[in-house]
């Protein structure tokens, strides 16, 4: 992948990306969508039908008061009720850490998607690397700016961790972008990315 | 702050030829009273229908031209208010069997001359939806933008969704459920033996005569404390005592709690009438959206309505569960449904005197489904 300049959307540069991966006219589902701000510019901007789950009330306030058809509950139990393949995407956006069973939230990502988009820190960048090992605690930086004991973030991946379970889930990763700050890296991004972005579908 | 002029409201009716009801029994003719606010558009595409509840009738907003009494939604009708009367135009029936205006067991049988009393047909919730159909395709509209209400008005609601999909842009059901639980329905039935139990109902031939006001208060006093939460009547009434320090140790007032539903009970003698009570708490406990299909989700494939659901959190007599419930039906079909559970103090009363969040629910929803819809 070419390093090059990654614009923001929403003030985020993983949305820019999400934003240029959806194709237009298609059905999205944003799993922890916030205040569904992502999914108002998907719709106003690629004409997507667009769904959010949340679980927090106040944002699936915020959301709907925007328009936007957002479910109150857990992302973990969330999507049980959806029919197969009902859409064509279905993104988590820097939320995969913070579930319980990350890989039963893939593989129903999958189940009611035709493709998942998967953006989330990456524990493997060299900061977090170096943090641990000069300090000797939980890492915290920029990207991991909690306490352990306040951090939100239950399971911590790498990119290659993304890539084992994609692999042993049977997954095609269609695309892959690395992002550090506005920046798409290309080299070793294991060591250099701060956020990745992942496009994957079950091999047909 | 420049104060806005009230809104000054009158109820019209209007009278059809006759209504075929579920029981399979026909009623002609049958008038329906409604009142409107806001200008209907020349595409006829801004109309929102609001639906009451249970002790509800058609004056939802406004000032009565009658009495100068508030409707019972004024919080959320109006200009600048959830649904805004400058852009839309919003119409309340009174249901049939009430005794509001629209035919009901208060009414005249033209076959007798005197009060049909006992012999009204049974009715269901799909017959007060067939008789608002008819009101809607009188003023000409082919698409309510939406139809919304709470409780008994939402069940209402999701009748409209279910059996006229065609008719309808988008739902907005509130504390409300597809079908009465057993404790919702026992509760209809405790009210409903008050009313019986009392010897003046006299078997429903009541009118022209004393009406069985005793049940009908009892009734409405157990209605009403299912209408609150325990918080809210703690906050509310706590153990204060009612113009007294000391018990009075007998049976008279002595709690601000007694005093309230003593009050209510009275309030409700004076504007409602005891058979109307029994046959819409009937409709409500027969009611199930599922009847006629395999399951609750198969009926949700009828719509295609966007729907927009709230529960509340302190809601114990349509508890959050059935909400969910519904939601999770309208998923399993890839229905388009925002729900949210709102947190509020004040129980199922919830979605008539806390707004403010609610308000802006309906606003957003409303405003996107109408640009939509456009």
């Amino acid at each position: 992948m070419k390093a090059g300049f990654v614009g923001e959307l929403l003030g985020r540069s993983d949305y820019a990306i999400i934003g240029e991966i959806v194709e237009p006219n298609t059905k999205v589902l944003d799993l922890g969508c916030g205040e569904g701000e992502l999914l108002e510019w998907l719709a106003a901007n690629k004409g997507v039908e667009a769904r959010g789950v949340e679980l927090a009330g106040a944002k699936v306030r915020k959301a709907i008061g925007r328009g936007v058809s957002v479910y109150q509950c857990d992302i973990d139990e969330g999507l049980a009720d959806y029919p197969d393949q009902a859409f064509d995407y279905v993104i988590l956006s820097q939320t995969l850490q913070e579930t319980r069973h990350p890989r039963t939230v893939l593989r129903e990502m999958l189940r009611v998607g035709r493709r998942a988009i998967v953006a989330f820190p990456n524990f493997g960048h060299w900061r977090v690397r170096l943090s641990m090992l000069f300090s000797g605690r939980a890492p915290q930086t920029s990207l991991f700016p909690y306490e352990w004991y306040e951090s939100p973030n239950i399971h911590f991946l790498t990119v290659h961790d993304f890539e084992a379970l994609a692999a042993l889930e049977n997954l095609v990763v269609e695309r892959r972008y690395f992002l550090a700050g506005h920046r798409k890296v290309g080299v070793m991004p294991n060591l250099t990315a701060e956020v990745a972005v992942f496009l994957v579908r079950r091999a047909s | 702050m420049k104060t806005l002029p009230e809104m000054i409201v009158e109820a019209n009716t209007v009278r059809f030829d006759a209504i075929s009801l579920d029981s399979g029994a026909t009623l002609a003719p049958v008038d329906v009273a409604y009142e409107t606010y806001g200008e209907l558009n020349a595409a006829k595409t801004n109309a929102i229908l609001v639906l009451h509840a249970f002790s509800g009738d058609a004056h939802a907003a406004g000032i009565s031209a009658l009495d100068g009494k508030p409707g019972w939604w004024d919080n959320m009708i109006g200009p600048h208010k959830a649904f805004d009367t400058n852009k839309y135009f919003v119409i309340c029936t009174n249901v049939l069997g009430g005794c509001r205006g629209t035919t009901g067991p208060g009414s005249t049988n033209p076959a007798t001359g005197c009060p049909f009393a006992m012999s009204f047909p049974v009715i269901t919730i799909g017959d007060m939806v067939r008789l608002q159909r008819m009101l809607i395709d009188w003023f000409g509209i082919k698409r309510l933008l939406s139809v919304s209400g709470g409780s008994m008005g939402g069940m209402q609601a999701l009748e409209w969704a279910v059996c006229y999909p065609d008719r309808v842009v988008s739902a907005i059901p509130i504390a409300t459920t597809t079908r009465h639980s057993a404790q919702q329905i026992a509760f209809n039935e405790v009210g409903r033996q008050a009313i019986m139990a009392d010897l003046d109902w006299s078997d429903g031939n009541y009118y022209g005569k004393q009406p069985p006001a005793r049940g009908l208060a009892v009734a409405r006093m157990v209605g009403h404390i299912t209408y609150m939460s325990d918080d809210s009547m703690r906050e509310k009434f706590g153990r204060r005592l009612r113009g007294k320090e000391n018990f009075s140790f007998g049976f008279d007032v002595d709690f601000e709690v007694e005093s309230y539903l003593r009050y209510r009970g009275s309030q409700f003698v004076n504007r409602f009438d005891a058979n109307s009570y029994l046959y819409i708490t009937k409709a409500m406990d027969y009611f199930d959206l599922s009847n006629g299909h395999p399951t609750l989700a198969a009926a949700m494939e009828k719509t295609d309505a966007r729907f927009l659901v709230i529960s509340f959190s302190s809601d114990w007599l349509y508890p959050s569960y059935q909400s969910q419930e519904l939601v999770r039906a309208l998923r399993s079909r890839n229905r388009d449904v925002a729900y949210v559970e709102l947190q509020s103090n004040y129980g199922h009363d919830s979605f008539l005197v806390d707004v403010a969040e609610q308000t802006d629910l309906v606003r957003g929803f409303l405003a996107n489904t109408f640009e939509k819809a456009q």
